[in-house]
Order: structure tokens, then sequence, then C-alpha cells
């Protein structure tokens, strides 16, 4: 057996490079819009203006981007490493989408990066704006595949498992690419990088108006980063329910952690804080239906039967069919060299049983439920943070409209605060998304107690230490770089052009 | 051929931007400076000391062997149940 220590250990320094890449993306996904939609007005209405204010927030991005660059590697280099086993066991599945997001997402990037950076003055308005929209649209390509990937763990579809190689062997990439999880979590995640732009956009561009400094910049960029905020905060609603349909179908345990729900029912209550409910809301907003059964930990550990007849395993069944599995794929591995009779047999067996194969390692059926209150909250608080995130928004949209924006000294403040606040809300959904699906690597498939490589607890708590001192240091050079051009402001490259430097 | 003198006139340009735009780099520079010591950091220090990938040098059948024996070793006590 696994000690539990190394899975801590190494799902702890897994979580904090996790988050640490979380901290740039959604920034980079979302100036990406703003910049790109300020060109735009720039090419239509070829006011410098315009261009000076698309200069300053590429300038942003590009600290963002240099930043942020290449964090997402160090996860791959823990999956060789840390998680050598699902490594293996995922197979082509994860390997081609990340193949696939290294070369078309990374060079359409890098290519257009370039140009939008150098290219000013050397290439045409309509391509050089063509080239910030592609560099925004290739950051999400990427965020695309690497989200592919990410939904397979979560409902794993479009694959066989191969006992010889001990792979999953991809047999449908349609079915992979539109796996409805992934589909749902791409535009969640990238409508929430739109949220994470355009509150770091309205935060800085009132401190400027606290400044009483570049009061026209300030404006026009809270007028286009409220609008791209507000549209990417409704859509990020409207995803998030179909991502609740989702999860209450196919990952019903992080349903009923993330709802504290212990025992379900029809016309199940959403819980908005431990004893103030919402009757019936949880069942619309996971069936869509006030009389839709949604089943609590109890039921899905005890097994049940719901209204309409469909029934759920109980952990003990599950985890019996899961030895089952786990029995024949040991004598498959023993016999298929030896026997091919009985490595036939029991590989049939396997494949009967192959969707519980992950409960073979489940030694407790407490194992399977994730930690209710590190779900519950989180989720509460990224819904509660989004719906304020969106009021300051419509609220300071309403005042610049009415030319009223700079005499709120109280909204500027709460617009700076809210900085943090956006980030927090980001990595609160993270928070649900994985925690929520533990014990699993691969849902069902492959515990993390299977998934983590034998590694000694000291060689992961020095890496884990290593990345706590580099991360915090390139954030801190990060976070001074990025305050030092905003104190300059957008006339400082003018100036510095202008000199010739 | 004039394709290919055109072919060459666009690589040229492409030469070009990229030259101009990193010898007139100004807030860049720095920039690019902390990217070169990050990747210096992740591939020269991280990647060689610290994740040296557990399956590497061993063929596609030693892989499987290997984590073949990890999954099976790994289950509980039931899966030993003859």
């Amino acid at each position: 057996m696994t000690e539990a220590a190394l899975v801590d250990w190494s799902r702890a320094q897994f979580a904090l490079t996790a988050c640490y890449h979380w901290l740039f993306v959604p920034l980079t996904l979302g100036l990406a819009v703003i910049m790109a939609v300020m060109e735009s007005v720039y090419v239509a209405r070829k006011d410098e203006f315009w261009k000076r204010a698309a200069k300053f927030w590429q300038k942003i991005f590009g600290i963002n981007f240099a930043v942020g660059i290449a964090t997402g590697i160090i996860l791959e280099f823990e999956f060789g490493t840390n998680w050598s086993n699902y490594s293996w066991f995922v197979g082509d599945i994860f390997g081609a989408p990340l193949a696939i997001e290294g070369i078309l997402a990374f060079f359409m990037e890098a290519t257009f990066v370039a140009v939008m950076f150098f290219g000013w003055d050397k290439v045409g308005r309509r391509f050089h704006l063509a080239s910030t929209w592609l560099t925004g649209i290739g950051a999400s390509i990427s965020a695309l595949w690497i989200l592919v990937a990410n939904g397979w763990m979560q409902h794993p579809v479009g694959m066989e498992f191969n006992p010889d190689t001990v792979r999953h062997e991809m047999v449908d990439f349609w079915a992979v690419v539109t796996n409805p999880v992934a589909v749902t979590k791409f535009f969640h995640s990238v409508l929430s990088g739109w949220m994470t732009g355009a509150v770091f956009v309205i935060g800085v561009s009132c401190w400027y108006l606290l400044r009483k400094r570049e009061v026209r910049f300030a404006r026009a960029s809270i007028r286009v980063a409220s609008i791209v905020g507000i549209v990417g905060t409704l859509a990020v609603m409207f995803t998030g329910d179909g991502s609740a349909i989702h999860v209450a179908r196919y990952q019903p345990m992080k349903l009923a952690a993330a709802e504290g729900l212990e025992d379900g029912g029809t016309r199940a209550p959403f819980s908005i804080v431990p004893g103030l409910e919402i009757p019936g809301m949880l069942s619309i907003l996971a069936t869509h239906d006030i009389d839709g059964f949604v089943p609590g930990i109890n039921d899905l550990l005890d097994g049940y039967t719901a209204p309409d007849g469909t029934a759920g395993l109980s952990a003990e069944e599950k985890k019996e069919r899961g030895d089952i599995a786990l029995q024949a794929f040991r004598s498959y591995r023993e016999n298929m060299e030896t026997d091919p009779d009985a490595a036939a047999e029991a590989k049939k067996i396997l494949e009967e049983n192959a969707e519980y194969f992950g409960y073979g390692y489940i030694g407790d059926r407490a194992e399977l439920v994730p930690p209710v209150g590190m779900v519950y909250w989180p989720f509460r608080l990224m819904v509660g943070l989004g719906c304020f995130l969106l009021l300051l928004m419509v609220v300071v949209l309403w005042l610049e409209y009415r030319g009223r924006i700079e005499k709120y000294g109280w909204l500027h403040w709460t617009a700076i605060f809210s900085i943090p606040l956006v980030y927090i809300a980001g990595q609160c959904g993270w928070i649900v998304a994985e925690v929520g699906r533990q014990p699993w690597a691969i849902q069902d498939l492959l515990p993390v107690s299977a998934a983590v490589s034998s590694l000694s607890v000291g060689s992961v708590i020095t890496t884990f230490c290593i990345f706590v001192a580099v991360f915090t240091l390139f954030l801190a050079i990060e976070i001074r770089i990025m305050l030092k051009a905003i104190r300059k402001g957008p006339m400082a490259d003018e100036v510095q052009t202008e000199s010739g430097n | 051929m004039p394709a290919d003198s055109g072919f060459v006139r666009c690589l040229g340009k492409i030469w070009h931007l990229y030259a101009d735009g990193f010898r007139d780099m100004t807030w860049g520079r720095p920039l690019w400076g902390l990217i070169i010591l990050k990747l210096v950091i992740l591939f020269a220090v991280l990647r060689v000391f610290f994740f040296q990938p557990v399956l590497a040098g061993k063929t596609d059948g030693e892989k499987s062997d290997h984590v073949g024996s990890e999954l099976i070793d790994r289950a509980g006590p039931a899966t030993y149940k003859e």
C-alpha cells in the first residue's frame, strides 16, 4: 500500500504548481480580449489614443506572459516523476491533446506575440490587429487542449484499456475532444479569464482615477473592461449551470460534497450557508427539474434507487467489482505468455468490470468521500465573489456612462481591492473541481494512491520547498515589474519612443 | 526564380522583424532576462537534478511491466483471492 504522506505531499506539490500556473493564465486570457478590442477601436477610428491604450495593456500582458510562460511545463515534469503510473496508464489520451497544445497553440502564440510586440511599425494596421486577436485565440486554444485532458480525467470517454500495454488507448478522438465535461470546462475556465482581466483592468484604472491622472485612459479602459467582464461573467454563470448538470451526472459524490448533502432525495435543497437553504433549488440546478433526484453522500455510499427506477451501486458493490477487475488484471498479466485460455478468460472478466477498476484500491469506503469542507466553502466563496464582481462591474459601467465614475473614491478602493478577490474566485473554482473529485486521479479508474510514483517522501518535500521559494521569488518579481509599469502609466512608452529610445 | 526571391524576401522580413524587435527592446529586455533565468532553473536545475522521469530509459515493454507490477502491488489483499 502507498504511504499516505507520499500521496499528500505529491498532491500538495501538484496543487501548488497548478495554482501558481493559474495565477497567470486567466489574466493572459482576459487581457488578450481587452487589448484586442481596444486595438480594434484604434483601427476602426484611427485615433492614436486607442493605440496608446492598447499598447499599455499589451505591456502588462507581456509582463504577465513572460513570468507565466513555461510554468505549465513544471506540471508535465511532475507527471513523469511524481505520477509515473498515472502518466503511463492514461496512454495517448493525455499525450495527444498535450502534443497538439505544444505544437499548434505554442507556436501560434509565439509567432503572433512577436508580431504584436515587434510589429507596430513593421506591418500594416490590419495585420497587426489580426496578430493581436490571434495571440488571444492561440492562448485560448492552448487552454482548450489542457482542459480536454483535464475533462477526460473527470469523465473518461473514447478509450479502451489494453492490459498488455497497461495503457488506455484512444478509440474515438472526437469523443475525447467533444467530451461534454471538457467543452463546458473550457468555456467556464476561459470566460472566467475574461472576468479576471476585466476586474484587473478596472482596478488599475480606478487607481489612476484615485490619483487623478490618465483620466481619459482610465475611463476608456473601464468602459471596455466592464463590458468584456459582464459578458464573461454572465457566460461563466451559464456554463457553471451546465457544469452542475455534468457533475450531477458523472461525479455525483463531488456534487454531494460541494453541497454538504448527506442524505439526498427529490426537491433537494441548495445550501447557501449551513442552516440557510433554498428548498428544491439543488434539484433544479442539478437536473433542471424541481422533482429531480439528487443522491447525497450516504445514498452514494449505501446505494440507492431513484424514483424513476435508476439504481446506484453501493460503495461495497463497486469495491467488489473493482476487486474482481484487479484480480482479473493480475491473472491476465500472470498468464498472458504461458496460458492463453486463462488469459482470455481473465481479459473477459476485466472488460466486464473495467469501469470499476479503481475501486479495487479503495480500502475503507470513507476514502470515497472528498473532504467536504474543502469543497463546500470554496464553492460558496467562488459563487459569492462571482456575484459581487458582476455587481461591481455593472455599477462601475453604469457610473461611467453617467459620467460620474470619477466622484466615488470608495468605489475606486473597492475596485482595487477586488483584484485579489477575482484571483481567489478562480482558485476556488479549481479547488472545487480537483479536491471534489478525490480520491480519483482518473474518475473511477485510478485513485491517487495508485497513480503516484514510488518516491521517497523527503524528495517530494524538498521539491515542494524549492517550488515555494522559486514561485514566491518570481511572483514578487512580476508584481514589482508590473507595479512599476502601472506607476509609469500609458504615456511612458510614448515618451520613450519620442526620445528615440 | 521570382517565386524563390519572393520567399527569400519574406524570410528576410521575418528575420528583420525579430532582429529589430529584440535590438530595440526597452522594457522587454529585463523580461527576456527573466524568461531565460526561469528556463535555466527549469531545465538545467529542476529537470536534471529533481525531475527525472521514473520510466525514462525503459523500453515500452519494460514500462508496461513496471506499471503493471505497481498497479497489482498497490491493490488491497482482496486482489489476491484465488
